[in-house]
């Protein structure tokens, strides 16, 4: 069995980084104003169905955004959590898709993002959590006029 | 320890590019992605061209694209639910068939090793088989409705029928044709990883499969025939495939794609982290229980998510690359 980890493995000369600035500015100087601007980016996204914002309704909250360790190529990694206000909330799938829609479309650099109910939050949290971090759903669901829509209409900025 | 050299970045597709498909002869790959277009690639002197674009297939993302063994038919699968086969029998490439039949995203398209068969998979769970029956019509052989969840991946083995998928959850599946009624049946479920299967590939000799997870983790799985030296039990007289490496600790994030080389036994992986690494497996290693190392560890090899790699196959080292960044890379690797 190879179990032994080696992600301390860095630095040495086997690992080949590709120099090209470019490819990730950092726009926040630290991880207290990403996280703050990422914040600001949620609070405001539409309930599906009530007229209130997400932060109105403490779907989302400044403790539920984290930064996290930034990954081996030095992209900045944020979690945010939210909380669905009944553990049967069927939209909660939904609220994620906004989460992260909005999130990629308005943050100015390049950033991994994980999208988690907060636990205990939810009937099915294990099966949300799975479906909200598939890149692969998401995109699919995207593409769905429908379900455009809807993210569309929760995202919106107001003027 | 060996050394990834970039030697081209082609910038032609808008938005995420998912897969990357190399002709059998390597002369030439297809491309496609989020912009539902294919783009046909080849050498003019040192530098890639987009030779060819195919624009009018799919009205949805192209998930993946496959060349058929003999090099003369390219399958598309896409989020449309279709199935696309593409071909230059008039002069230039043409759809000439498109399958139908799945209830949504075809993720994932496959050519057997005779390229008489076909195999698509899709998030309404199934494996299709289709028969290539005779010019540009192709039969359903067979739905499989084995897996649970979304089947992600399809791949044929190197040298018989068989076809290995690998699913959201979390298993993977072989499948062959019983000769006694012509149904195509499951013979081994794979399970170990904790979280979706993305991608799968055999090895050479197609006795080994690579599969790789967003649990983070490399796994080996080994053929144990029945009757083996081993003393692997099997069940009806039908081979048991065993996981006989788990490669973790490398890994920081999802990884989306595996790709086998069958002219060096290096395994490369397109991975969540932007990384792409090169896996190769110790040479004192004991074949039931085998090491694989990181040789190689390119970071920010795209700008963002890799997800596929393709060693090419013919010439030895040359790798294919495409992400989320909308780039297609190549790269040499030398040891």
């Amino acid at each position: 069995m190879n179990e032994s980890a080696h992600a301390d493995d860095k630095g040495n000369e086997n690992n080949n980084v590709v120099t090209n600035e470019e490819q990730n500015p950092q726009v926040f100087a630290t991880n207290n104003e990403l996280r703050d601007a990422v914040f600001d980016f949620i609070r405001t996204i539409k309930d599906p169905e009530k007229p209130n914002t997400l932060e109105d309704l403490n779907v989302v909250y400044e403790d539920g955004v984290f930064v996290q360790n930034p990954t081996v190529g030095n992209v900045n990694t944020v979690r945010v959590e939210f909380n669905p206000t009944v553990p049967h909330c069927s939209l909660a799938t939904l609220i994620g898709l906004c989460i992260r829609i909005k999130l990629e479309r308005c943050i100015p650099q390049q950033i991994k993002l994980d999208i988690y109910i907060k636990k205990g939050a939810h009937a099915t949290e294990d099966e949300i959590n799975k479906q909200i971090n598939d890149k692969e759903r998401i995109a699919a669901a995207m593409e769905n006029p429908n379900l455009k829509e809807m993210v569309e209409n929760c995202i919106k900025e107001e003027d | 320890m060996g050394k990834l050299d970039l030697c081209e970045t082609l910038s032609k597709h808008v938005g995420r590019v998912w897969n990357v498909a190399w002709h059998p002869k390597g002369d030439a790959f297809a491309s496609c992605g989020e912009d539902k277009t294919i783009r046909i690639w080849a050498k003019e002197g040192n530098k890639w061209v987009n030779k060819i674009v195919l624009a009018d297939g799919h009205k949805r993302t192209i998930r993946s694209v496959a060349w058929s063994p003999c090099g003369n038919y390219l399958a598309s699968a896409s989020f449309d639910a279709t199935t696309a086969i593409w071909d230059k029998k008039s002069g230039e490439f043409e759809c000439n068939a498109t399958l139908e039949g799945h209830e949504n995203e075809v993720k994932s398209v496959a050519w057997s090793k005779s390229g008489n068969l076909l195999a698509t998979c899709s998030r309404d769970k199934s494996v299709w088989v289709w028969e290539v029956a005779e010019e540009d019509e192709y039969e359903c052989a067979a739905v499989l409705n084995a897996h649970t969840q979304d089947v992600k991946k399809v791949i044929w083995h190197p040298n018989t029928d068989i076809l290995a998928s690998a699913s959201y959850d979390n298993t993977i599946k072989l499948f062959k044709e019983d000769p006694s009624d012509n149904d195509w049946v499951s013979v081994a479920t794979l399970t170990s990883h904790d979280s979706t299967v993305w991608s799968i590939a055999f090895d050479s000799s197609g006795t080994r499969l690579a599969s790789c997870s967003d649990d983070n983790t490399v796994k080996i799985w080994q053929e144990y025939a029945p009757n083996n030296p081993e003393g692997v039990p099997t069940v009806d007289n039908e081979s048991t495939w065993k996981c006989v490496s788990t490669i973790s600790g490398y890994h920081t994030r999802t990884i989306y794609d595996i790709s086998w080389c069958h002219l060096t036994g290096l395994i490369v992986t397109a991975c969540a982290d932007d990384t792409i690494r090169i896996l190769k497996e110790d040479q004192e290693s004991d074949r039931n229980a085998p090491n694989f190392s990181c040789v190689s560890s390119t970071e920010r090899s795209h700008s963002q998510d890799v997800n596929c790699v393709a060693w090419n196959p013919v010439v030895s080292g040359l790798l294919a690359s495409c992400s989320d960044d909308g780039n297609i890379k190549l790269w040499s690797y030398m040891e």
